[in-house]
């Protein structure tokens, strides 16, 4: 069986940094893959390789089987892979659901046989807004459809920003620290989610420094240390592997305590 | 324990009430589709009375000025306010529909009515320039963005003086006689100028609620992530340049036609700029209402500055001034700031935009936990 996404020996430097070096990481499809390690590991930046925001030095990203290597955002987003930002990147002057139909209307249900329609139209049709209420509600904010983003608290942001991406019905998402500065109980309301969404079908790679919530939610975990895959496997086996808690548990206290 | 219920109840009236307005209600400035209509019919049938109810040439002199510099500061803001562009190089379509009217009328002897007619192709000429210099100018941002539309606008007035053969150098061009009554010439005109702000008008809107204005102002929030979500950034932001300068070189035809004669500095003028950018900053960037109430404070104040000052660097310094107290007090522009201030007498601010009709609160507890 192959892995529906897997990099081979990824090298990137910035300057005389080298944040990533021979990383080679598989996502099996229909898992949860957790990537952890410490601050400053290489996580990011292997998600924005994957994603086309930086170009490798050396390697290959391939996504069922294709090379994606320095394709494009858009193409690697129109491929099949969402993602969501540490520092979330919605749209703050534009309504909830603004948001939702931008993230529609190239490769989602908007797109087919729409490319040459008329520019002027009504942003959004019916079905696109019908969809994209439904992705509000399973999300939660739906209550906030008609609000502007820019007023949406941390959380919210958040939970919009998976929403807008699993607008397109992407075949992978990957998640950049999800429960990253949020509240214990929307953490549960974000991890339900993903493992519900997972149970239908979706694939998710996540970054993340909460240990309970990765080895909650995942099904494989490996952990980046200097740029480099140091371990993989089960989340009970890495949980006790000594090189992860040398790398990255010494540190995780810190992390497990929520901001605000 | 008593407390936390009445935001609750008050969440649920205000949704009701939401209910009843419809969805469209909660996004709009000024209250309910309803209430909007007629706000706009209102004004509609102000601007048509002016015409009719002044016959002082001097009134309606300014009320040209204000209806064309509505259609400016319109079609300004259909660009620079969705997009989040600020051009400072307006003056660039302004004065080719100007001259492209002017240059048309002397070599091919067109006189009479029929140089409305060559209103089209002024706007296109206009539109034409747009492409290139959008090429150029809109692959880069901000601050650099502004400083290139300046450049671009210092060329177009050199050239105006120097392509002799065509713009007739300092001397100018001057525009074909119209044989109208002195009285009927100043309505005639007005007239012309609202329904040009009116289809102006009606381009904003029109572009503001579509797929292709949602584009545009998803760039204006962060340009890249819009990018990686699918949308073509350059093909849309030169679309919106285009259609913007086409409009305004239209404008700028019209302006030729009243005012009777062109110069390079009066038709490349960079207080064009800096009016229409004020306009649309007063009345609130990015709204299609702000820059029409922008233009109605902003053009009479600045004729009637003009003309009982006599110095015209004067009122410069205070249209400056006036730039610089916008940017400091009003940010996002009168538009705004009043909307949200009878949104809080309403009591419906947040409220109404927490509460969606017809939907059901299955994680409650949730968004108990985030407020």
């Amino acid at each position: 069986m192959t892995a529906l996404l897997r990099t081979e020996g990824i090298s990137k430097a910035f300057g005389g940094v080298q944040a990533l070096s021979e990383c080679s990481i598989e996502v099996e499809a229909g898992t949860i893959t957790g990537l952890i390690g410490p601050n400053g590991s290489g996580k990011t930046t292997l998600f924005n390789v994957i994603t086309g925001y930086e170009r490798p030095d050396e390697g290959e990203v391939y996504f069922a089987d294709r090379k994606i290597t320095r394709l494009a955002p858009q193409r690697v987003f129109a491929d099949g892979i969402g993602r969501t930002f540490q520092l979330t990147r919605i749209f703050p002057r534009l309504t909830v659901m603004e948001n939702m139909l931008i993230a529609a209307q190239h490769t989602g249900t908007a797109s087919r046989g729409r490319r040459f329609g008329n520019p002027l139209a009504r942003a959004g049709g019916p079905a696109d807004r019908h969809r994209a209420m439904e992705l509000l509600r399973f999300t939660g904010i739906d209550g906030h459809a008609h609000a502007l983003a820019g007023t949406l608290s941390y959380g919210q942001r958040k939970l919009l920003e998976l929403a807008y991406v699993l607008v397109a019905d992407p075949t992978i998402v990957l998640l950049d620290e999800p429960a990253g500065g949020i509240n214990p109980s929307l953490i549960h309301v974000i991890s339900d989610r993903i493992a519900e969404l997972n149970a239908a079908g979706k694939t998710f790679l996540i970054v993340e420094h909460n240990m309970e919530f990765v080895m909650g939610l995942c099904h494989h975990v490996a952990v980046l240390d200097y740029g480099t895959v140091v371990a993989a496997g089960p989340p009970q086996i890495i949980r006790d592997d000594p090189r992860v808690l040398d790398a990255y548990l010494g540190i995780a206290e810190e992390d497990d305590e929520p901001v605000g | 324990m008593s407390d936390s219920t009445s935001p609750r109840r008050s969440a649920a009236a205000a949704g009701r009430r939401a209910e009843l307005a419809g969805p469209a209600a909660v996004p709009g400035v000024l209250g309910g589709p309803g209430t909007r209509a007629g706000l706009l019919a209102l004004a509609l049938a102000a601007f048509v009375a002016f015409g009719v109810a002044f016959t002082n040439q001097l009134v309606l002199t300014i009320g040209f000025l204000t209806a064309l510099y509505i259609c400016c500061a319109v079609a300004w803001n259909l660009f620079s306010g969705y997009s989040g562009y600020i051009s400072l190089g307006h003056a660039v379509f302004f004065g080719s529909g100007a001259y492209a009217a002017g240059i048309v009328c002397e070599h091919l002897q067109v006189t009479g009515n029929a140089i409305f007619a060559l209103l089209p192709l002024a706007g296109a000429v206009a539109a034409v320039i747009a492409v290139p210099f959008g090429l150029v100018a809109l692959r880069v941002r901000r601050h650099t963005f502004v400083v290139i539309t300046i450049a671009i606008f210092f060329i177009f007035q050199l050239m105006a003086f120097d392509l002799n053969t065509l713009t007739n150098g300092t001397i100018g061009l001057d525009a074909p006689f119209l044989v109208w009554g002195p009285v009927a010439f100043d309505q005639r005109f007005y007239y012309i100028a609202l329904a040009l702000a009116v289809v102006t008008v009606g381009i904003s809107w029109l572009v503001k609620g579509s797929r292709f204005g949602l584009q545009l102002r998803a760039i204006r929030d962060d340009e890249d992530r819009a990018a990686s979500l699918g949308v073509r950034a350059m093909p849309v932001k030169l679309t919106a340049f285009v259609i913007s300068g086409g409009l305004t070189g239209i404008a700028g035809a019209v302006w030729f036609y009243f005012i009777g004669q062109v110069f390079p500095q009066s038709g490349f003028d960079p207080i064009f700029d800096l009016t229409v950018a004020l306009i649309a900053f007063l009345g609130g960037l990015g709204t299609i209402s702000g820059p029409v109430i922008g233009a109605v404070i902003i053009m009479p104040a600045e004729q009637y500055l003009t003309s009982s000052i006599n110095d015209s660097y004067l009122s410069q310094i205070l249209l400056g001034v006036l730039f610089l107290a916008v940017v400091l007090f009003l940010p996002n522009g009168l538009v705004p700031a009043v909307a949200s201030r009878v949104r809080s007498w309403l009591g419906t601010g947040t409220a109404a935009a927490a509460a969606v009709p017809g939907v059901a609160q299955p994680v409650a507890a949730a968004k108990g936990a985030q407020e």
